[in-house]
């Protein structure tokens, strides 16, 4: 079955930004076709079977190359009442996200090829569910966005002993990361980055000193301060994303800092890029949209780890995304119910949803004039493609993972109406502007809008 | 002239006003605890519920007196007997309170922010008696009660509080509290016990103990608690008390008509010596005195009463 997507602006940063029509064929991009030479164009699908060719016209959007996000927590195995891979997979598509790399710290942890094989069997089989209950054309549509399960460094997530990587990546992992309980131990977190370089695997890094965060649960500052809450200072952070650059320099591998919060931070992968060490960055919505100051009626909702920093850090985090310090934007989406967050607020479990808002937060700072919207696709879809050695751009031969936005639609964010299983979101109630119409996922539509 | 708030939970939430009408009731209920039979109807009927999730000898029974000269009837739960040992939450124990219909909950909790979390839920008044590291409101409103009694005001007065300034809800409460009511709060303690933006709150970091004394009326120590020793916070009681212990001699600094508080329990010998606190600038007992008072004032307000009435 064929597929023309008609009338879009199309925006693939670098390759093309003009009025085209796109057509998919068998889940690839068969062909892109400027509209101004449309015999040609036309002649060029006559050549196919024309009769099974359905048009679907998004005029008056924008088509990019599918958004990736590199930092999601999909809670399966183990935590399915907070998410599953399917209602994961859902909001991912929901929030134009064509595919996502969720972490390792599952129950069990994704420390084997046996779990990184399931995760990865999972999301085909639920892509393979059709949703025929809401759609006619049910051979369209498919549920969900893609998989790229990130794997433990260590096994059991201890700090102590490397996993089977090789094994690990031929079921389908693609980067390995200590998300959730970091390496500590310097000389562990070397051998691991040297055993991936060979391996061609990126490495994604939570930098947190332990010991200087133990039993803090937001920023130290004045806010906590007032409120009695015990502290998480920035060098717990900054302190370690020094140490894993200055790995990398040794080691000659290259490194993914996640979800930076904090100045220091920032100005420690600048320096480190200026010194041609292989570092790239990333941070999410809510660290260049709120502050401390989120927390201050004990909101469980503004709990993450790392913790909602200060104005002047949202500032450090909005110059690190504009002069390109900071590569790419990532949710950290992570689940959890009201059984971990209708708590006393020291007890409440760190992280917030992410996938459905991300894209208008993240459209403020066009809006704002800070990023181009073809910055912020290439932090959002490009530059994590390419962090994993995925080539996404548009183009014939291509797999067809597109999102499609309606860039001036306003809406308010409503966490009754999340896909996800959970709703813990600070942004309840935030008017966004610029929402997700369509996302296209191998071809097939894994969401789209209600009219 | 009525007390327009439902719960008392931090001093932030009080205005100069409230505080004057909680300290002006309190010294009226003073006089209860000096007679014959100490024991009004105020509150005849009601019930109030103590939920202490922390250790606690003298806080809890000060509300339980004021509560019961008052009449009111008090039950008491704590950690050890509740269903928070069972694996219950604490929405759900305060839910479960609530269903039995009392008047007022003091809760005391570890957790910052508890008595709030609960307040959102629940019909009856909360009164806070310590949560965490947050607030401890009851205690920095009979150290006003006692401070404007001695003085005859607060305003203008000069206090000092010395101690681990970080992890005492007190410290926090006091600080609030003396500054609103236009007093000049000056703390010292390690810089391992002073938490970071603390002069937001309005009060002036002094770097050791003579300075912070220098021309106090009031001196106002704070309980050193042995397990911070494990959170690095000092090296041992010897060094803390040859640094920040009050003595007689650091007193001196001081106005000649200083006063001496603590909120107890006291660790004499580590950051107060005996011949301070039993000497004649010391108010720690009248402190305890005024506690009873404070606490009935408190739930005569809560509980809807009106200022100055009988």
């Amino acid at each position: 079955m064929r597929i023309k997507l008609k009338g879009a602006r199309i925006l693939d940063p670098g390759n093309i930004d003009g009025f085209r029509d796109i057509v998919i064929d068998e889940g690839k991009i068969d062909s892109i076709i400027d509209p101004n030479y449309s015999r040609d164009g036309q002649s060029c699908i006559s050549t196919h079977n024309n009769d099974n060719i359905i048009e679907i016209d998004v005029t008056g959007m924008v088509a990019v190359p599918g958004l990736i996000d590199l930092h999601v927590h999909l809670r399966e195995p183990g935590h399915e009442y907070k998410e599953t891979i399917e209602t994961g997979l859902k909001a991912a598509a929901k929030g134009g996200f064509t595919a996502v790399c969720p972490m390792p710290n599952t129950s069990p942890v994704n420390d084997n090829s046996t779990i990184t094989a399931f995760m990865v069997s999972r999301a085909k089989e639920i892509a393979n569910l059709r949703i025929s209950s809401s759609f006619n054309q049910s051979e369209l549509y498919s549920g969900v966005s893609k998989l790229y399960p990130v794997g433990a460094i260590t096994k059991g997530l201890e700090g102590e002993y490397l996993c089977e990587y090789s094994d690990m990546k031929k079921a389908g992992m693609v980067a390995i990361s200590d998300d959730g309980r970091p390496v500590q131990n310097a000389r562990v977190m070397r051998r691991a980055m040297e055993y991936a370089k060979g391996l061609g695997l990126p490495v994604i890094s939570h930098c947190e000193d332990i010991n200087l965060a133990r039993d803090g649960a937001m920023n130290e500052g004045v806010v906590a301060t007032k409120l009695g809450i015990k502290g998480i200072p920035n060098v717990s952070e900054s302190t370690i994303v020094m140490r894993d650059i200055a790995l990398a320099e040794l080691t000659g591998a290259s490194i993914h800092i996640a979800h930076v919060s904090c100045e220091e931070s920032v100005d420690a992968i600048r320096n480190g890029k200026k010194r041609g060490i292989k570092v790239t960055a990333e941070t999410a919505p809510h660290y260049f949209s709120l502050t401390e100051e989120a927390v201050s009626r004990y909101d469980t909702n503004a709990k993450m780890n790392p913790p909602l920093r200060t104005e002047r850090d949202r500032q450090a985090i909005i110059q690190g995304l504009v002069d390109g310090t900071i590569d790419i934007i990532v949710t950290d989406h992570a689940p959890h119910s009201l059984l971990e967050k209708d708590v006393e607020f020291d007890r409440a479990a760190f992280g917030i949803v992410g996938l459905e808002t991300s894209l208008g937060l993240s459209m403020k700072l066009v809006q704002d004039g800070l990023l181009s919207f073809e910055n912020l696709i290439e932090k959002m879809s490009k530059r994590p493609a390419s962090i994993l050695g995925i080539d996404n751009a548009l183009k014939a031969g291509n797999p067809a993972d597109i999102t499609i936005i309606d860039i001036d639609a306003f809406w308010s964010v409503n966490p009754k109406t999340f896909l996800s299983k959970s709703r813990n979101t600070p942004f309840t109630g935030f008017s966004l502007k610029g929402e997700v119409y369509m996302t296209i996922v191998d071809g097939k539509i894994a969401y789209q809008r209600e009219s | 002239m009525r007390f327009e708030h439902k719960d008392l939970l931090d001093i932030e939430s009080l205005s100069v006003k409230d505080i004057n009408m909680i300290l002006d009731t309190a010294e009226g209920m003073k006089e209860i605890s000096n007679r014959p039979i100490k024991k009004v109807p105020t509150l005849r009927g009601k019930t109030i519920v103590l939920f202490f999730q922390e250790p606690s000898t003298r806080t809890k029974l000060s509300f339980d007196i004021a509560a019961k000269r008052l009449s009111a009837d008090t039950i008491s739960i704590s950690s050890g007997s509740s269903s928070i040992v069972k694996g219950e939450t604490l929405i759900d124990t305060a839910k479960n309170l609530e269903s039995m219909n009392p008047d007022i909950i003091v809760i005391r909790h570890p957790s910052s922010g508890a008595a709030e979390l609960i307040s959102r839920r629940v019909k009856a008044s909360v009164v806070n008696a310590g949560d965490g590291l947050h607030a401890h409101p009851t205690q920095a409103l009979l150290d006003m009660m006692t401070v404007r009694e001695k003085k005859g005001k607060i305003e203008g007065l000069n206090i000092s509080i010395i101690g681990d300034i970080a992890h005492s809800r007190v410290a926090r409460s006091n600080i609030e509290g003396f500054t609103k009511m236009g007093a000049a709060v000056t703390v010292s303690a390690p810089s391992t016990m002073i938490p970071k933006g603390v002069e937001k709150l309005g009060c002036e970091v002094a770097s050791d103990i003579e300075s912070c004394i220098e021309n106090a009326d009031v001196v106002m120590m704070l309980r050193i608690q042995k397990e911070r020793q494990e959170a690095i916070l000092f090296p041992t009681e010897r060094e803390y008390s040859m640094l920040f212990g009050l003595n007689i001699h650091r007193l001196k600094g001081a106005k000649r008509d200083v006063l001496v508080m603590h909120p107890g329990p006291m660790n004499r010998g580590v950051e107060i010596n005996s011949d301070v606190a039993d000497g004649e600038h010391s108010v720690i007992l009248e402190q305890v005195t005024n506690g009873v008072a404070l606490r009935m004032a408190v739930f005569y307000l809560v509980a809807g009463g009106m200022k100055n009435a009988d």
